[in-house]
């Protein structure tokens, strides 16, 4: 197929098509992975049941944004997709296993033979949403430092990977404050409140190690005039984590009144901290190695994709509003009727 | 052992437990489809009741196959760096567009499928089963053709030694698609077909003899007859596209190793690729030549005509005589039972038992023809384009070695689980299919759509 596009253009696209996969990822999975590192809190099987439930009709989607933000990557920076993923062979294998055991234990623990093996596969979310939590968040900070192997860089990736631990059980948590109610919803309110800090925490770190850890980083952030021009950025997040802080404390309110903002809050902040660790990157798709230009395939196979992906990716938006409509209100209990 | 047996090792080990649920999936979805519509038109509730109870089923095969197939697309960048960067400009479209069209709808639709009987109205329900099975089959289809390509590459040209596409057409109808899709949907058919009536003759042998195991062992029982010996036909038709695109694999199948005309049809034998012969030969004088050219007297190539480019000989024998004998009990079981439903209406014991006992048939068919065509295409990873060893990343063997492990503990397990979970919610399977309650409808939630069932 004729290219319409130069080979910048499409590069550029296709890196904003892959970041904007990746970010709903890690929203939409996020939320899921939080409520799965959340399950051990409570022992009370009715409580977990409606934990499960309330992502029940959504994981297995909100996962295949993964495959299409990894698939991206491979399909459009196949150099980088090969240096990124094996630099982090290991973590990235662990991470499957994390999804495999969260993701089949969903389907198990409903058909369990009783309860000791509904408590084994329990566990076996719980682990599996906590191993793919922190392999992501230790892959996030390798990535951040461009797999510096000094120990400070792995004493941060660790910090990373429970930052964004941290961070997914706060959405999680916000995710159930709007999906259930009752004494639930009351200790989603505790467990939000509690992340929160370590959310705030991880978003002051990466900041901080940045623009540290890389002079072509500090000089973008804070000379004259990016330092004004950037400035809504860390003021609008540290008005959001304010804001939640103080909301939170009196959550939840009579009526149920604002259920839904504690969660598109969340998801306001995820998408600022991206939006920073874009600009950050810009134009690296291996930090400081290998800029988005360089990696990008074969301008004939971008278009093929992009045509393809201009049409279908309306109507993929199109069907998840319609299950996330059918699927609205707080969380019943699943059952396959 | 060296990191490209490993890894070739790892990737086989995933791509053969992955494959285990899209077999059962592709074809189930169809068959849900069919038993609600049965539903739809009869309302009788024993083709709800065959619903409820294998909708479980497909959700959790669907699960397992969901998750060992993000393995997969994360392993052909870990594992096989090589592959993409030589083919990516083929592959990844292929793959792309499996991802925008079938991933999604199929992962969206599930929800809607699994959990939204009492949340939309029915025609939204039964639509959202059409879909989920399209999604499969879809799903199918692109990876088909990306491996097809893989096989019979057609519509590329190299520059500067990456392959471009240059005829998108040529590419995804590449000269052995057809007859491999056909060939793999009708294998998902069968698996499915030996899943259904294995389990259901399981539950009538115990005494669980409702409507619903009726008409699912019925339905199973006719999808047997109809596609074992369709699978014949098409089997034959995909034997002879090989032979014209990729002669060296047929000759490994038949064990044939010299080029000649009345080609025996080898039943069984021992190949010895140091020797370059067969030991313990039982065969049929001028059958392979008759099979593969039409002529008793037709030439066919030898393994002797590829020396040193062949695959390894033995596997691709052994795994083609497993295929080959499944399929044949498969016939023979489908059309006995075809046979009793219609002379006496049910099946005799021992058919029943037989049934039971080849419930995985379709398994150890499908994986034993992907081990022959995979195998077989051996030392090429793109038939004539890029070798396997050309492809493989520069993970050490102690990494990959410890990542198989892994997997492989895991895999057991899990195959372990599911098995075991089929067999428990058979075992009850009346709670299983039972009407839930006749609980009122949740007061909340149901979205903007009206309540129905």
């Amino acid at each position: 197929m004729t290219p319409f596009l130069s080979p910048d253009a499409l590069a550029l696209t296709f890196a904003a098509l892959m970041a904007a996969s990746i970010l709903a990822y890690v929203v939409l999975d996020g939320f899921d992975l939080g409520v799965g590192l959340l399950l051990p809190t409570t022992a009370d099987v009715a409580q977990r049941d409606r934990m499960v439930a309330s992502i029940g009709p959504f994981w297995d989607a909100n996962e295949t944004w993964l495959v299409l933000g990894v698939g991206l990557l491979l399909v459009a920076f196949p150099v980088a997709h090969g240096m990124v993923l094996t630099a982090l062979y290991m973590p990235v294998a662990l991470m499957l296993v994390g999804l495999i055991l969260r993701g089949v234990a969903f389907e198990f623990r409903a058909k369990a033979a009783g309860p000791l093996d509904k408590r084994r596969w329990d566990a076996a979310f719980a682990g599996g949403s906590a191993l793919a939590a922190l392999t992501q968040g230790w892959m996030l900070g390798r990535y951040v430092l461009g797999f510096d192997p000094s120990a400070g860089a792995l004493l941060f990736a660790a910090l990373s990977a429970m930052g964004v631990a941290g961070a997914y059980a706060f959405i999680g948590a916000c995710w159930l404050i709007w999906r259930t109610e009752g004494d639930l919803q009351k200790q989603a309110v505790a467990w939000a409140r509690r992340t929160l800090w370590v959310v705030g925490l991880g978003i002051v770190g990466v900041s901080l190690a940045t623009p540290l850890a890389s002079p072509r980083i500090l000089a973008r952030w804070f000379e004259m005039p990016n330092l004004l021009l950037l400035a809504p950025l860390p003021l609008a997040t540290t008005a959001l984590v304010i804001g939640l802080h103080a909301l939170l404390k009196h959550m939840p309110l009579p009526g149920d009144a604002l259920k839904r903002v504690p969660f598109w809050a969340a998801v306001a902040l995820f998408c600022l901290s991206f939006a920073g660790l874009a600009w950050s990157f810009f134009p690296y798709i291996v930090p400081e190695q290998l800029t988005l230009f360089q990696a990008a395939s074969a301008p004939e196979s971008l278009t093929i994709i992009l045509v393809g992906a201009l049409f279908v990716l309306p109507v993929i938006l199109a069907y998840t509003v319609l299950a996330w409509r059918i699927f609205g209100g707080k969380a019943m209990d699943l059952r396959y009727d | 052992m060296d990191a490209l047996l490993l890894a070739r090792i790892q990737f086989a080990a995933n791509i053969s437990f992955h494959i285990l649920f899209p077999t059962i999936t592709i074809a189930l979805g169809w068959v849900l489809l069919f038993f609600k519509l049965r539903f739809n038109a009869t309302r009788n509730e024993a083709w709800m009741d065959a619903y409820r109870f294998w909708v479980k089923v497909f959700a959790l095969s669907f699960a397992l196959g969901v998750v060992s197939g993000i393995t997969m697309s994360f392993q052909f960048g870990t594992n096989w760096p090589g592959f993409m960067e030589k083919v990516g400009n083929v592959a990844g479209p292929l793959l792309a567009y499996e991802v925008l069209t079938a991933f999604f709808l199929e992962a969206t639709f599930l929800g809607i499928m699994l959990f939204g009987f009492r949340r939309v109205p029915n025609w939204v329900h039964t639509t959202a089963t059409v879909l989920v099975a399209f999604g499969t089959t879809m799903s199918a289809f692109w990876i088909l053709v990306l491996n097809s390509w893989m096989h019979t590459p057609a519509g590329h040209e190299l520059r500067d030694g990456i392959v471009h596409a240059v005829d998108w057409f040529a590419i995804v109808f590449n000269p052995s698609l057809p007859y491999r899709l056909a060939h793999m949907l009708i294998a998902s058919g069968l698996t499915c077909a030996f899943l259904i009536a294995g389990l259901s003759a399981w539950r009538w042998l115990r005494g669980d003899r409702g409507d619903a195991v009726r008409v699912a062992l019925r339905t199973g029982v006719v999808m047997a007859a109809v596609l074992a010996p369709t699978q014949l036909v098409v089997g034959d038709m995909h034997g002879l596209n090989t032979l014209e695109h990729q002669p060296a694999k047929v000759a490994a199948m038949e064990g044939n190793w010299e080029t000649r005309g009345h080609v025996p049809l080898v039943l069984f034998a021992i190949p010895d690729e140091a020797a370059r012969t067969n030991h313990f030969e039982i065969a049929i004088p001028s059958g392979a030549s008759l099979i593969l050219t039409h002529r008793a007297d037709g030439v066919v190539p030898g393994l002797n005509e590829f020396e040193g480019k062949h695959p390894p000989v033995a596997p691709v024998f052994y795994a083609f005589r497993i295929m080959v004998g499944t399929g044949m009990l498969m016939i023979a079981m489908g059309l006995a039972g075809a046979f009793f439903l219609w002379r006496r209406g049910e099946l005799p014991r021992l058919l029943l038992r037989g049934f039971a006992v080849m419930t995985f048939a379709g398994w150890v068919a499908t994986l034993a023809g992907w081990y022959v065509t995979e195998i077989g295409r051996q030392p090429w990873l793109v038939t004539g384009v890029l070798t396997t060893a050309d492809a493989v990343g520069p993970v050490p063997a102690g990494s990959v070695g410890t990542t198989l492990a892994m997997y492989l503990i895991i895999y057991a397990l899990l195959l372990a689980a599911y098995v075991g979970t089929l067999y428990r919610l058979a075992a009850k399977g009346k709670v299983a299919e039972a009407v839930p309650g006749n609980q009122p409808v949740p007061p909340t939630g149901g979205g903007p759509l009206p309540q129905g069932a």
